[in-house]
């Protein structure tokens, strides 16, 4: 399996889970991911190369639904939940750095 | 205690009150709740609403529901309509869903009354419930200990009386775990007999909801009552719900027992001596015990630390503060997300998040994900093999009775060993339910595990009733 | 087909599209909740698609039933598919995952041929969700960057939309324009979408790079937010040329998005591809595989209306016009064509049919209000010389205003009765001898002489004599 898991490499999935970690917390996270992943290693001596990957308990397929409308939640109700809204919709503070 | 069957009985035939049930059960709570915090929230005023409700259909002649004037309490990661439904964690706390799940729309049509909101560990991740962002619960049996977890405040609520049965949700063991530890029955059904819509997803490929209940009887009345194919949740099997009431007093003369060769290691031997015990009291019922080998099963904690952190990693990005749960602000958007999930989630939820986050990203995909779904299929292949021999599989629940609080939170490791004779059934998403089966070390409740092949919930009950029988 | 050289020096184009297609389906992609444009903000919402906790998603057949369309029309392979979750934040996209496609799209390896037969390979049409709405307030520019705030509305999220791949094997920005075009008109043919860019129902991302004949492709850049055919050829050319001046100028081309701005005619760099996120996908594990058995796409096969390359085909055919000609273009377009059939086989003269429909009936349905019979009179009129083409013009805007009736009065009451052959000849012969001059230098080869006599006799006729029929028989003469 790969090499033992970095500082860095916490820190750049922390940023993909948008999660902002305390120094402390990052020296923490490195030092148990580590210990996990050593763990995990056990798996390495598998010989998987024939093995199908297993994605579902249950085989089902071709689960559909008809294309008929039911009613919309109620949209004050809905956004009495929201952490800010406005005019109708929900409010966030202003993209910077990168965006759609 | 009262048990379900028991109450159901007396309400629909008017020789009780489900009133009087309802207020039995608050008393209960009233008294001992403040020990042990079963619950992130009680809904009294609507249970006794619901109570009166149930006894004026009685009193007017209409038909109750298989439920009627049953208090129920719900983990806290059930969906419900207008009432706060927080995962035991500060991000969703306060959050009133604008729907309910499917499970508890068919306990409401039953006539079951809902008492509140049950603690667990942050998004369902934990053995212990020390993970609840509101406090641990307490084991009933001893309050120094834990009562298992995820669904530790299910297991507890209805260990302590606070409700006739609860309903939890099992990932890799979340019912069946704290069940065994609060010496009550918990059921896992096959992946797909319980609707999971409206159910605070952990990791889709495994959370199954599930019933908790004083015995196997309760158990069978409750889960069939929440079974069956739901058309809101595409992986729901599209069968009716299996009759299991039925089949209690089967006996099991002539069912095959199996007994895992290979165990992993680290059970506690009084544990292991309770597991004897259930085999001798199914042969002597006449039942045959077959040695089976799982070989696979070694691996079975590493195939699921990669696939449901992945999956939650996934499941839990939703929680951004954008609309709904709480938001911490900031200037700017990125870091809004940033500081609200910082702050909104407990250390296991990041530290999950994080492992799952990492086992996905690109590079590390095959090496980790990738690889588990393939051990995945391993360890179901060794059940499917192992399934040609027997009925069904005796193990331990947990390899220990429960614990002191703050034993095993330092080592996350140790605590993800509490699952590892639960987790291989959740990864073949075949059922399995933990028997109170006698005490162990320091006279704590023992379980049993009875396992059995995708939908085989009938020789699962089956057994369990027996087992229960011999005691 | 036509090569335009809009590259200097050898530089060849080379532009792949990729297409966003809203279905045309009455709820969401996976649950049901109105797919509807235009509603108030966040009306049509559910637990699905707001991402609520708890929330499933369950596939809409006729969505799945509208994308098969899609392929089958754009001659793909429809397979057996699941779908996956491709993980990124953005304010817009509830889940923070957007259920998409990846290793198993439904459609695959189909194509579509534009004018010249110029075949476009289509590499994949998958099935995915749209997201929601985001509107920038505050700051000065109304533009993401420097805003003070952002607005979202769900109403968008989660509508049923297939991306549409083409292989990088347009060549110029006129095919590619053809390319938007030809499929928007297969798509409105199987009513799969309503296919409006410029209400957001179809949208373009092009990828563009440059190369020398001979050397292997170029690094591309993504184009976003081209919202309409007529930008599609802009921004390409647009990019083209700097990508172009960028490399000749002794510089690299960074693989990055750029966004496209319609009132400058230029792009701009949005994101590198230094910034772009680990996406993540994985299989979705609340969906299960779609395995679309043979008879389900047989039937959809056999549902599939005549598409417009065909039907061009057949107008061409019947009328003697050019397939990719503008005539059976815009009557196709129009859904014109059947009605055209009708003229003709009213007895109706074919090409003036044709013609006809394309220039006078832009503003008619594909069932105009003037019966089939009443154009065929009308261009047997014009064709037997009963009137002429400039009379005809006139009559048509009768017919069409009066929603038919007969064309033989009409010509009477404007008063155009035929002049008959003899009268126009005898009317030639009088300007010829009137115009000596003029004759002598057009039976000489002096083209341009012809109009001085055909306008003589024009006069003459008080344009009642057909332009044409002069000019037959002036050549006539003069042989």
């Amino acid at each position: 399996m790969a090499e033992k898991i970095s500082k860095e490499t916490v820190v750049k999935v922390s940023r993909l889970a948008r999660l902002s970690l305390t120094t402390e917390e990052t020296e923490r996270m490195t030092a148990q991911l580590a210990g996990m992943l050593e763990h995990f290693r056990d798996i390495d001596a598998l010989d998987l190369a024939s093995v199908e990957p297993m994605t579902q308990p249950y085989p089902l397929k071709n689960v559909l639904r008809k294309d008929v409308e039911l009613p919309s939640l109620d949209r004050d109700e809905v956004l009495d939940q929201a952490p800010a809204a406005e005019s109708g919709r929900f409010r966030v503070p202003p993209t910077i750095g990168f965006d759609v | 205690m009262q048990k379900l069957v028991d109450i159901v009985a007396g309400v629909t035939n008017g020789s009780l009150k489900a009133s009087a049930v309802v207020e039995e059960h608050l008393a209960r709570i009233v008294a001992r709740e403040s020990e042990i915090h079963a619950f992130n929230l009680v809904t009294a005023d609507q249970a006794r609403t619901d109570a009166a409700k149930v006894d004026e259909d009685v009193k007017a002649g209409k038909k109750v529901g298989a439920l009627a004037g049953v208090p129920i309490a719900l983990k806290d990661n059930m969906c419900t309509r207008g009432v706060e439904t927080t995962c035991s964690s500060k991000i969703l706390q306060g959050w009133k869903p604008p729907y309910d799940a499917t499970v508890v729309t068919k306990l409401r049509a039953a006539g079951a009354v809902i008492m509140g909101k049950t603690n667990l560990d942050e998004f369902a991740m934990g053995s212990s419930t020390e993970n609840s962002a509101f406090g641990p619960t307490k084991n009933p049996h001893d309050v120094s200990r834990v009562p298992g977890g995820s669904s530790g405040g299910s297991a507890a609520a209805v260990s302590a009386g606070f409700a006739a049965a609860s309903l939890g949700s099992d990932t890799g063991g979340s019912i069946r775990q704290p069940a065994a530890l609060c010496g009550v029955v918990g059921v896992k059904p096959t992946y797909g007999v319980v609707s999971r819509y409206g159910l605070v997803a952990f990791a889709s490929s495994l959370d199954q909801i599930g019933p908790f209940t004083s015995d196997v009887r309760d158990a069978a009345t409750l889960l069939e009552v929440i079974s069956g194919h739901d058309p809101m949740d595409s992986t729901s099997i599209p069968q009716p719900a299996p009759s299991l009431v039925s089949v209690l007093d089967h006996g099991v003369a002539g069912m095959r027992i199996g007994r895992v060769t290979d165990l992993p290691e680290g059970c506690e031997p009084d544990v292991l001596a309770r597991l004897e015990a259930a085999f001798d009291a199914l042969r002597s019922a006449g039942a045959i015990i077959v040695d089976i080998k799982l070989p696979s099963i070694q691996y079975c904690l590493t195939a699921y630390y990669l696939i449901a952190p992945a999956e939650a990693s996934s499941n839990l990005a939703r929680y951004d503060g954008v609309r709904y749960g709480n938001r911490v602000d900031a200037a700017d958007l990125n870091s809004m997300y940033a500081a609200t999930r910082e702050a909104g989630f407990g250390e296991e939820v990041k530290r999950r998040i994080m492992l799952g986050t990492y086992a996905l990203s690109a590079g590390y995909y095959d090496a980790y994900y990738g690889k588990a779904l393939k051990v995945r299929r391993l360890i179901s292949d060794d059940f499917a093999h192992a399934y040609e021999k027997t009925d069904v599989i005796l193990t331990p629940t947990s390899p220990s009775v429960a614990f002191k609080f703050g034993s095993k939170t330092d080592n996350p490791l140790a605590m993800y060993l509490c699952d590892v004779f639960t987790i291989p059934t959740n990864l073949a998403g075949h059922p399995a339910m933990s028997v109170p089966f006698g005490t162990g070390a320091d006279s704590m409740p023992v379980g049993v595990q009875v396992l059995a092949t995708t939908l085989g919930e009938q020789a699962m009950f089956k057994v369990a009733a027996e087992l229960e029988r011999s005691l | 087909m036509s090569e335009v050289a809009a590259l200097p020096n050898g530089w060849q184009l080379i532009v792949g599209l990729e297409v966003h297609v809203e279905l045309a389906t009455k709820t969401k992609m996976f649950s049901a909740s109105a797919n509807r444009f235009g509603d108030e903000p966040n009306t049509n919402i559910d637990p699905v698609t707001l991402g609520l906790p708890g929330a499933l998603p369950v596939l809409n057949q006729h969505a799945i039933e509208l994308a098969i369309r899609i392929g089958l029309a754009l001659n793909c392979k429809v397979q057996p598919c699941t779908f996956h979750r491709k993980n990124y934040f953005y304010p817009d996209l509830p889940k923070a995952y957007q259920i998409t496609q990846y290793d198993h799209p439904l459609n695959i390896d189909g194509h579509l041929m534009l004018p010249g037969d110029v075949r476009i390979g289509i590499e994949r049409a998958h099935l995915e969700e749209d997201t929601g709405k985001s509107t920038h307030f505050g700051g000065s520019s109304g533009r993401i960057h420097g805003s003070d705030y952002s607005l979202i509305d769900f109403n968008r999220a989660g509508v049923p939309l297939v991306e549409i791949v083409s292989r990088p094997d347009i060549r110029t920005s006129e095919q590619a324009r053809q390319y938007v075009g030809e499929l928007r008109s297969i798509l409105l043919a199987v009513g799969a979408s309503d296919a409006k860019m410029e209400e957001g129902s179809m949208r373009c991302d092009v990828n563009v790079s440059v190369h020398k004949l001979g050397t292997p492709f170029g690094t591309r850049c993504e184009i976003k937010n081209v919202n309409s055919i007529r930008s599609v050829g802009r921004a390409i050319d647009y990019e083209a040329r700097r990508q172009v001046d960028v490399i000749e100028g002794g510089g690299t081309i960074r693989q990055e998005t750029r966004h496209w701005d319609d009132a400058t005619g230029r792009t701009e760099t949005l994101r590198t591809k230094e910034d772009a996120d680990d996406y993540r996908y994985f299989l979705e594990p609340d969906l299960v595989p779609l395995v679309p058995d043979q008879s389900w796409i047989d039937a959809v096969r056999a549902a599939l209306p005549v598409l417009p390359a065909a039907r061009r085909q057949a107008l061409a055919e019947l009328c003697g016009v050019d397939k990719d000609g503008e005539s059976a273009f815009v009557v196709v377009e129009r859904g014109q064509d059947d009605y055209v059939s009708a003229v003709v086989a009213a007895g109706g003269d074919p090409r003036r049919a044709v013609v006809y429909v394309q220039q006078a009936f832009a503003e008619q349905s594909a069932t105009p209000k003037v019966p089939a019979k009443d154009l065929a009179a009308l261009t047997i009129l014009e064709r037997d010389a009963k009137v002429t083409s400039t009379q005809a013009k006139t009559l048509l805007t009768d017919l069409i205003e009066a929603g038919g009736g007969d064309v033989s009065a009409m010509a009477t009451k404007r008063g155009f009765e035929a002049l008959d052959k003899s009268a126009v000849e005898a009317m030639v012969d009088a300007a010829i001898a009137a115009e000596p001059g003029a004759w002598q230098k057009y039976c000489n080869g002096e083209e341009k002489a012809l109009g001085a006599l055909v306008g003589a006799v024009m006069k003459s006729s008080k344009g009642k004599a057909d332009g044409k029929v002069i000019t037959a028989l002036l050549q006539a003469k003069r042989t």
